[in-house]
């Protein structure tokens, strides 16, 4: 090929370094963060109202997962295994559901700004956890009244899967997916079910209020087994077929015509994304509020570190997330003990000021 | 010619309506292993269109395309992929990709089965070849319009040649792809793109430079309000009335006396009084 290319064997040279060089940074960038999402997480365990030492969490884990009864004696070990664990395994799958959610979304549209909330699933979800609260007091008798805490979640797993069909089928015209519609439409659909919610509150009586408040605020609080092992198999979902869209969303990033002729399947990937995405935050809503910024804080941040190949940033958000929202909920234990700071006030306190800064930077994080 | 050319990509009778208006009419085109073929025509002509209608970005309202023998409705997406690739006008680009990523992205769909230093060889080799392989460690949004053009060429070159392992005959599409460059790069593009046809590839460019047009052609497709108004080689296809016609200028042909292609002074129109 006639071109007046540079000499090639030292560009070569470089372009090799280059390339093992961003591979070791990957590398080192999931194993620290793994080992260090595993720190955190021994460490709270430990933490709240009784307070247990890491390494003797660790040899309760480890005693747990040998079968080694003889050293599972003692309150600590009921706190451990029955509150604690999860508490913090409820936080490391909400965390990273939420960030991955957000990286995935910022991807699909194509839009640094991007988050889980756009697919429609937390206006639809708040919608109808505010129903559920308000009026559940009014239509909802017998046993399902007894169950308040079981009919919330549940509502509003529902409101979120509703909104985010209903967004799905506004912007998909003859087999094709408009994100751009969808974007506008969610940002409609968002302020009515705002609207709708707004005019609950309003209706509603103090106590009914308060809970409202409380639930979108998020919390962690309520965590268990029997909540566990209804949400991980709707959240895992996401974290396990995530591999599967990365060289997708690579490619999407040309555009979705481009996508297309690099023989990329572009309203499966999109339609996939999707339905993990409205999945995965429908079942973060319902089991523990509305937790705000971790989809755009943590993305971003591994954006900045390591770059923007989605190979890469979605195992490291997925990390990430779970890290921030365990360390927040850590924060929002330690606060105000021994009650407890709404974890969505905490992530919101790092994540607000962390996207000005981001706004302030723009030049380099944004395409403009 | 002993033997019939089986055309690697025919359109037959095409045509595509957007919002009312017909942008395509009735546009039959072969594309031919080992020949490069130019597409001109005034803004708005539906070169375009055309072109994404071959690529089966759009599917036309009527008419049939056969790709390697097949209906391209009934190629999948990344068997596609492997018999043709495409550089669109406008490539933007949303995070900051390095250059090295956004070639890569070629071989990273297609090229799976691929060794991983085979698909390095190959983004290697096409950022060389396309002479941007000192930028490589760069942000592609920090280059120029030109630079950045060229990056997408790296990016095509590499698709090619992953698809080379899965198909033999393909296609190269090329949209305006000289739009922001120099004249030293916008020739030493066209001629890797006579070169990629000389091994084989069927090559269909949309240019409106028409001295360059006649030059680098075997086949040049003149396009006008939807409709292709002629073709064959450009010295027989070109003449006076069709530039009027079709371009609305008032210019006349001369031809260069070695190779014997026609070209264009547009200094000519400047000192004629407007019509």
């Amino acid at each position: 090929m006639t071109l007046a290319a540079p000499a090639p064997s030292v560009s070569a040279t470089a372009l090799t370094a280059l390339i093992s060089g961003r591979r070791r940074i990957g590398l080192l960038a999931v194993a620290g963060l793994s080992l260090a999402c595993l720190l955190l997480t021994i460490v709270a365990i430990g933490q709240g109202a009784i307070s247990i030492a890491p390494g003797r969490v660790a040899e309760i884990l480890m005693a747990k997962l040998t079968g080694d009864d003889a050293l599972l004696q003692g309150r600590d070990v009921l706190v451990v295994l029955n509150i604690r664990v999860p508490r913090v395994l409820l936080g490391l799958l909400v965390g990273a559901g939420l960030a991955v959610s957000g990286a995935l979304m910022q991807g699909l549209f194509r839009n640094p700004l991007a988050d889980p909330g756009l697919v429609g699933v937390s206006a639809g979800a708040a919608l109808a956890a505010a129903a559920t609260i308000v009026l559940g007091d009014r239509f909802l008798t017998g046993t399902l009244m007894k169950l308040p805490f079981a009919v919330l979640p549940l509502g509003a797993f529902c409101g979120g899967l509703v909104s985010t069909l209903a967004l799905y089928l506004i912007a998909t015209r003859g087999g094709r997916t408009s994100v751009a519609t969808m974007l506008l439409a969610g940002v409609a659909l968002g302020a009515l079910a705002g609207a709708l919610t707004g005019l609950l509150a309003f209706i509603s009586d103090d106590r009914q209020l308060r809970d409202l408040t409380f639930w979108s605020l998020g919390s962690l609080g309520g965590a268990s087994w029997t909540k566990l092992s209804a949400v991980a198999p709707i959240i895992l979902p996401l974290l396990l077929l995530m591999p599967l869209l990365a060289r997708g969303l690579n490619g999407l990033m040309l555009g979705e015509a481009e996508a297309y002729h690099l023989g990329i399947p572009v309203q499966r990937i999109k339609a996939l994304t999707i339905l993990l995405v409205a999945l995965a935050v429908g079942a973060s809503v319902a089991s523990a509020g509305l937790i705000g910024f971790v989809g755009i804080v943590v993305p971003h941040l591994i954006r900045l570190s390591v770059g923007p190949d989605h190979r890469l940033l979605l195992p490291l958000s997925a990390l990430g997330g779970a890290m921030l929202l365990v360390g927040a909920d850590i924060v929002s234990r330690l606060m105000v003990a021994p009650a407890e700071l709404p974890i969505g006030i905490v992530t919101a306190t790092i994540g607000a000021p962390f996207f000005l800064w981001l706004l302030l930077r723009r030049t380099s994080v944004l395409d403009v | 010619m002993s033997e019939p050319v089986v055309p690697i990509l025919s359109g037959r009778e095409l045509s595509f309506v957007a919002g009312g208006r017909q942008l395509v009419t009735d546009a039959t085109l072969d594309l031919v292993c080992g020949t490069t073929t130019i597409l001109i025509g005034p803004n708005g002509a539906g070169k375009s269109t055309l072109l994404k209608l071959l690529t089966g970005e759009i599917k036309p309202a009527g008419g049939r395309i056969d790709i390697a023998g097949e209906a391209l409705t009934g190629v999948p997406a990344w068997r596609l992929a492997c018999l043709r690739a495409v550089m669109a006008q406008h490539a933007r680009l949303v995070f900051p990709f390095s250059v090295y990523e956004v070639a890569s992205l070629g071989v990273d769909g297609i090229g799976r089965a691929l060794t991983r230093q085979r698909r390095e060889a190959i983004v290697a080799e096409s950022l060389a070849a396309a002479g941007v392989i000192d930028l490589a460690g760069r942000r592609y949004q920090t280059l120029s319009g030109g630079e950045q053009q060229r990056v997408q060429f790296a990016r095509v070159l590499c698709q090619l040649e992953a698809g080379r392992s899965v198909a033999e005959r393909q296609v190269l599409f090329l949209d305006e792809p000289i739009a922001s460059l120099d004249l030293c790069h916008q020739l030493s593009l066209l001629d890797m793109a006579r070169s990629i046809a000389a091994r084989g590839v069927a090559v269909l460019v949309v240019l409106h430079d028409l001295n360059l047009a006649v030059t680098y052609a075997d086949h040049l497709v003149v396009m006008d309000q939807g409709r292709i108004i002629a073709q064959g080689p450009p010295a027989r296809t070109l003449d006076d009335a069709l530039l009027r016609q079709v371009f609305k200028v008032d210019l006349s042909l001369s031809r260069a006396p070695a190779p014997g292609l026609p070209f264009l002074l547009p200094q000519q129109h400047r000192s004629r009084p407007a019509a």
